[in-house]
């Protein structure tokens, strides 16, 4: 009788957790480990020869031209997009948090590019760089529509910036509002009664009451822009030479293009360290925040 | 009192909105006026209304794209996807909860632990292991990885909703002769509906507007709409006229979609990133 017991929790336990365990080992755990495994190995991906090079793919990274321009542009686009998209999100959030009329209508609007691809969003915004800012330069006459958008690295550079705001701003947006419509009436009448200007509400009672919206928002921004992939090879490809490729790109080209495949895992791997220390840091200061609240 | 506070500053930010909303949509203006244009008048004036309209990008585009298969692969793969990952995960954050075991508890960790991972850091050796099973060219083959990605994230979110469930329910079922299958079937997993919701909205926009595990896993004959863009986009590239006809077909179907079910969406997205 009790061994029966005993048995039928273990099918239980298999029925409910089996099939998730089963797709997540083969699918994530496996690779995962297999992965630190071939980093070690000169391999072409195709043939069975694995060639034993010890830590020689990671001497080999840190030499590697290519994958440190990478990680100085990613680290870049990450500082300019986190923190401008951030600024767009708040601002439209803090004006949608006012009694205009439209504002179902507007936060719709802003929120709408977020839920197409971000493949998609970086063809659309290939052929507004190339025709659409040309044709409204010719217009208008303003110079800064007639630069050569994804034909000059800085230009390019700030091109996928661009993109990745419009595509993000309404996400976080939304976060915000959320937090907006929380902090108390009564403290900003108190406020405006002791004769405090806008200005001095939004910076002394509105932004420390948002303070742990702000943690979500900024730290979901960063890891959006530290793994940005899509965008960026459906807009530039990474070019003008290579000038915007990202990590996460040029680890795809090392493996599926240079056929680099041992190469590429060692890349994943360094890619996979520093991408689990700015998520951890995020879990972390959220949980944190969920403490106080 | 609220229509002359209303008349000065609220004004002035409704118009300022409304400007905002204008400079957000001039992309989409872009894309769809110059779908119906002849290539020529694209090169002649891309900023112009469409003078005459025309059809004709569309109707070649759906053609070569072949849209109504890219279309059913990602309608398939999206819906099959959600569905399961539903399923598997609300039933293992369930044992979790209700049977914290250390073995459990591990398990579990494991689960939150790997959401960490991003999937370029082990897409390389996804695919050796994907082609050892004979995981590739196939749309099952791709679902079994969505259930592999999906599963970390979705498990997250039940094994917090399912805390908030009191257990005397589920105890006076079993007392009533409920079997524990019965007990989640029938009780647990209606409970869990507004936790549902989010879980297939958010995993609906990752799964329709995902191209690199499709890219990698799916051979040539098979195509979600992603897939067949790209493939597009390189064989037209700068023939302007049919690509914005591609791409505006692309967009559709999920711009529809938001526009359909935009305050569950928003709701959605607001719950599993506050969470999250």
């Amino acid at each position: 009788m009790k061994s029966s017991g005993w048995s039928k929790s273990w099918i239980q336990q298999i029925v409910f957790t089996g099939p998730a365990t089963v797709a997540f080992a083969i699918i994530v755990a496996l690779p995962f480990f297999m992965g630190m495994y071939y980093s070690f190995f000169d391999w072409n991906g195709v043939s069975d020869n694995l060639k034993f090079v010890g830590l020689g793919n990671f001497t080999a990274i840190f030499q590697d031209e290519a994958f440190i321009n990478s990680f100085i542009f990613t680290s870049k686009f990450t500082v300019a997009t986190v923190i401008l998209s951030n600024l767009v999100g708040f601002i439209l959030a803090l004006l949608l948090t006012q009694p205009v009329k439209s504002r179902n209508v507007l936060r719709t609007i802003f929120f709408m590019p977020n839920v197409i691809g971000g493949l998609l969003l970086g063809f659309i915004w290939q052929f507004i760089f190339i025709k659409g800012f040309s044709a409204v330069g010719e217009k208008t006459g303003w110079a800064l529509f007639n630069l050569p958008w994804l034909g000059d690295e800085t230009t390019a550079f700030w091109g996928v910036v661009i993109v990745t705001i419009w595509s993000t701003a309404g996400y976080l947006m939304v976060i915000y509002i959320s937090a907006l419509i929380n902090v108390p009436k009564d403290l900003m009448e108190a406020a405006s009664i002791d004769g405090a200007t806008a200005m001095q509400k939004l910076r002394h009672i509105t932004v420390p009451l948002i303070m742990p919206a702000v943690t979500i928002a900024l730290f979901l921004a960063l890891s959006w822009s530290f793994k940005s992939f899509d965008i960026i090879l459906s807009l530039t490809k990474g070019g003008p030479y290579n000038s915007t490729q990202s990590v996460a790109l040029n680890i795809y080209t090392e493996a599926f293009q240079n056929n680099n495949y041992g190469l590429g895992t060692a890349k994943a791997l360094v890619f996979f360290v520093i991408v689990a220390i700015i998520t951890s840091l995020q879990v972390w200061l959220t949980k944190s925040r969920e403490v106080q609240a | 009192m609220e229509q002359s506070r209303y008349r000065g500053t609220t004004l002035i930010l409704e118009i300022i909105g409304v400007l905002l909303a204008l400079v957000f949509l001039v992309p989409f203006y872009f894309l769809v006026s110059n779908a119906f244009k002849k290539y020529g008048d694209i090169l002649l004036d891309s900023a112009a209304l469409p003078n005459p309209w025309t059809v004709d990008n569309f109707t070649r585009a759906w053609d070569i794209m072949s849209f109504p298969a890219s279309f059913m692969n990602s309608l398939i793969i999206t819906v099959t996807t959600i569905i399961g990952l539903a399923v598997i995960s609300s039933m293992a954050a369930y044992r979790m909860v209700r049977h914290s075991s250390k073995y459990n508890n591990l398990l579990f960790a494991v689960f939150v632990a790997a959401m960490v991972i991003p999937f370029q850091s082990i897409m390389i050796p996804l695919i050796t292991v994907a082609a050892n099973l004979n995981l590739t060219n196939s749309l099952s083959g791709l679902w079994f990885a969505y259930m592999g990605f999906g599963s970390s994230m979705t498990i997250f979110l039940y094994h917090g909703f399912v805390k908030s469930i009191p257990l005397e329910i589920e105890e006076s079922a079993t007392v009533d002769g409920c079997s524990p299958y019965g007990v989640f079937w029938r009780i647990v997993f209606p409970l869990l509906k507004p936790m549902t919701v989010t879980i297939i909205i958010l995993n609906s926009l990752w799964v329709w507007n995902d191209f690199l595990l499709p890219d990698l896993m799916l051979g040539e004959g098979q195509r979600t709409i992603p897939l067949s863009t790209y493939a597009f986009f390189g064989q037209y590239t700068k023939q302007w006229d049919l690509a914005l006809a591609g791409l505006v077909m692309g967009v559709l179907p999920i711009l529809i979609f938001f526009l359909m079910l935009q305050r569950h969406i928003i709701e959605g997205i607001t719950a599993g990133s506050v969470k999250g």
